[in-house]
């Protein structure tokens, strides 16, 4: 049965419920459990924002603090995957990938392919990403077009607490490395979310708001950001259709198509920066497979070709936002030839 | 409506279902100065959760229209007063302005949150269940293959009007445990009938009415059957078991359906109308369908239910076995395409009442009618 829990907790129950399920899972990471040995161990933080709290009592054995490298721990996930274990390491934040990336790319995502498919890499990489924390350029990116761009990996973006739970337990229970990014700025959402265990699967959009006169296809945080511009832009009698892509690989283009077949006008809402995003792969896609229903040129709604700035005005302006949403809309529709 | 006239009687947002605060008139069928029998459609209002006609409780004419289309209003809001023509303008506008008031103070902050929701243990399964109404005799409402306690939302709260009314989840469905034992013949419709047994007792003493749709009605033709003491009526609404014709179609393309592309079609063949598929609806089959052991549970039940692609079941036997014992009712929409509404006449001994223009789900379809059959039944009992 359905109750209202934060995307933080669902979170927590995928896990908790997948390490009850299967004794191969294991939780690994900075902070995961809070320092073992550690006099603070019987407060651990439970990650740096809470999401494994309470895991490491409950599991004892299978929630591994490691040190502060992240080359290291993320190898030996990748490393206990192959060998049949079903690690979730945390990336704590996805600006730090830069130091792992060989591991992911390089090793993980290669395994199937390069062993002839006799070799599977059932790990699940959780990482923050995202600005509006006020943690400036380094700890605020999003990243995920480098992640998506690269084949053998799976990219999952979670936009509400129901989606986080099953996306989890289906990138947990999925036999191929899944980078699973999670908003800082969403965890405090609410939502339904039922108790019993369930997965969704990848590679299917949700269409989270129908409407006929333009297609909004977004992900992540920036769904509700699109919903709240749509809510405005139909008290003006503009219908949109938002569609939350969930996954950016695989790629539901079937929704994302169908859609603008229908709505003839496309506005893509991305955080990342402009170039080589998930906005610039949604437009390539509706240009090339969809030109013929297009009746304005595509818009794209996407952070600057900078980094997060630090300053609270600059950040704030940096981050797309309704406004910015509802007056591409209104290009769209207001377009002639 | 305190110091109204009366003779002024409001049509109020009615509550359709267990989490239903608010709803939305999409549409008004009448407009001021229609006279309105009772059961005749007044307006198309929208949920959360479903789309439905609200037909009239009350004949006279409609003298306003309060909410407008489009409007939001808190559940037992008034939406539009009926009354004669000896009533003055003035008292209806200040009915008007009270009703005004309501609707624009939204859902008040200590609204109900609809009927109890309990649980029974039975056989080391969670059942899940949910009691609305006080007084009066008790009634358990039975959903069919792939429903939940919800299928009810638009009777549990009109018949908890005079009776003490019960909707749970079947075994392998909403929030109830999702084993529904193992393929081994007749275990399923076993752990389904002791399920209903199981609620009954943790419900309390005294006889009580059955409405069983689909599968639920051959369930609670079993029940019957097996500890026929217990039991004062039947509904039992399209069962199950009447005949061996049956959509294997629909009932296999439910059990596989894996995305919302796969579900839309196959849930619009339980309506006459297939307009009445929301989103919503079709979001709510999917992420029930996606709970872990449902698929299970629901392949289960179609071994359950079909014998290659012939129903299974011996409703008929059953209802031989009670033989008159207590009042049986069959209720069918003429348009089912799940199953014909010829096997209603298969029903010896039974009265039978066919719902023009309804398919599967007459209970959503045309509940009035199902309703006032449900009413009968009882009363019959009597």
């Amino acid at each position: 049965m359905a109750r209202n829990i934060t995307y933080r907790e669902a979170l927590n129950e995928a896990l908790t419920q997948e390490m009850e399920r299967d004794p191969s899972v294991i939780v690994m990471g900075e902070d995961n459990a809070g320092g073992e040995g550690a006099p603070g161990e019987q407060d651990a933080w439970g990650g740096v924002l809470g999401v494994t709290k309470g895991l490491y009592h409950r599991f004892p054995g299978r929630v591994l603090d490691t040190p502060i490298s992240e080359s290291a721990f993320i190898g030996a996930a990748i490393g206990a995957a192959t060998a049949g274990m079903r690690p979730v390491a945390e990336l704590m934040f996805v600006d730090f990938m830069g130091v792992c990336f060989d591991q992911i790319y390089n090793q993980a995502a290669k395994f199937r392919y390069m062993f002839g498919g006799k070799a599977v890499t059932p790990v699940v990489i959780r990482t923050m990403y995202g600005a509006g924390l006020r943690a400036a350029a380094q700890h605020s990116q999003c990243l995920y077009p480098l992640f998506t761009h690269i084949p053998g990996l799976k990219v999952v973006l979670p936009a509400t607490p129901y989606d986080a739970k099953g996306l989890l337990i289906q990138a947990i229970r999925d036999n191929d490395p899944v980078m699973f990014f999670e908003h800082k700025a969403l965890y405090d959402l609410a939502g339904p979310v039922p108790e019993e265990s369930y997965a969704l699967p990848f590679g299917e959009a949700n269409v989270v708001r129908e409407g006929s006169d333009v297609t909004v296809v977004t992900l992540g945080r920036m769904v509700h950001v699109s919903l709240s511009a749509a809510s405005s832009l139909a008290a003006e009698g503009v219908e949109c259709e938002v569609i939350d892509l969930r996954t950016t690989s695989p790629l539901d283009e079937d929704t994302v198509l169908e859609s603008v077949e229908g709505t003839g006008r496309l506005v893509v809402v991305d955080e990342a920066h402009p170039r080589c995003s998930i906005a610039t792969d949604i437009s390539a896609l509706v240009a090339q497979k969809a030109f013929g229903a297009l009746r304005a040129p595509i818009e794209m709604v996407t952070a600057p070709h900078t980094p997060v700035p630090f300053s609270n005005a600059l950040e704030d302006l940096y981050i797309p936002d309704a406004q910015r949403v509802a007056n591409a809309v209104k290009t769209v529709t207001g377009w002639t030839r | 409506m305190s110091a109204a006239d009366a003779r002024i009687v409001a049509v109020t947002m009615p509550k359709w279902g267990l989490s239903m605060q608010l709803g939305k008139v999409t549409s008004w069928i009448v407009a001021e100065g229609d006279s309105v029998a009772i059961g005749d459609d007044l307006a198309d209002i929208e949920t959360e959760k479903i789309t439905g006609t609200l037909e009239a409780s009350d004949a006279g004419t409609v003298r306003r229209i309060v909410a407008r289309a489009g409007e939001d209003v808190p559940v037992s809001g008034t939406i539009a007063l009926i009354a004669p023509a000896e009533v003055g303008e003035a008292e209806l506008d200040a009915a008007v302005a009270e009703a005004r008031a309501v609707i624009d103070a939204g859902v008040p902050a200590d609204a109900e949150g609809g009927p109890e929701m309990l649980a029974a243990e039975v056989g080391g399964r969670k059942i899940s269940y949910a009691g609305a109404g006080q007084d009066g005799d008790v009634v358990l409402l039975i959903h069919g293959f792939g429903g939940d306690k919800n299928s009810w939302l638009f009777l549990q709260e009109p018949l908890a009007a005079r009776h003490r009314v019960y909707a749970l989840d079947l075994p392998g469905h909403g929030a109830s445990a999702k084993d529904v034992g193992d393929h081994a013949d007749g275990d399923q419709a076993r752990v389904l009938a002791d399920a209903v047994a199981g609620v009954l007792d943790a419900v309390g003493t005294g006889r009580v009415h059955l409405v069983g749709h689909s599968m639920g009605g051959a369930v609670a033709l079993a029940v019957a059957a097996r500890d026929p003491a217990r039991i004062a009526s039947l509904t039992l609404i399209a069962p199950t078991g009447f005949g061996p014709e049956i959509n294997v179609g629909y009932l296999r393309g439910f059990a596989d359906a894996q995305t919302r592309r796969e579900v839309r079609p196959v849930a619009g063949q339980i309506f006459a109308d297939e307009s009445l598929v929301t989103r919503q609806m079709v979001d709510d089959l999917l992420a029930y369908k996606r709970l872990d052991g449902v698929d299970e549970a629901l392949h289960a039940l179609l071994d359950m239910l079909l014998d290659g692609d012939a129903q299974r079941g011996d409703g008929l036997a059953a209802l031989a076995a009670i033989g008159g014992a207590i009042p049986v009712s069959v209720v069918w929409g003429t348009e089912d395409r799940v199953i014909p509404a010829a096997q209603a006449s298969a029903a010896t001994g039974a009265i039978r009442y066919l719902v023009d223009g309804a398919g599967h789900m007459p209970h959503m379809e045309r509940p009035g009618e199902v309703q006032a059959a449900i009413e009968e039944t009882i009363a019959r009992s009597r």
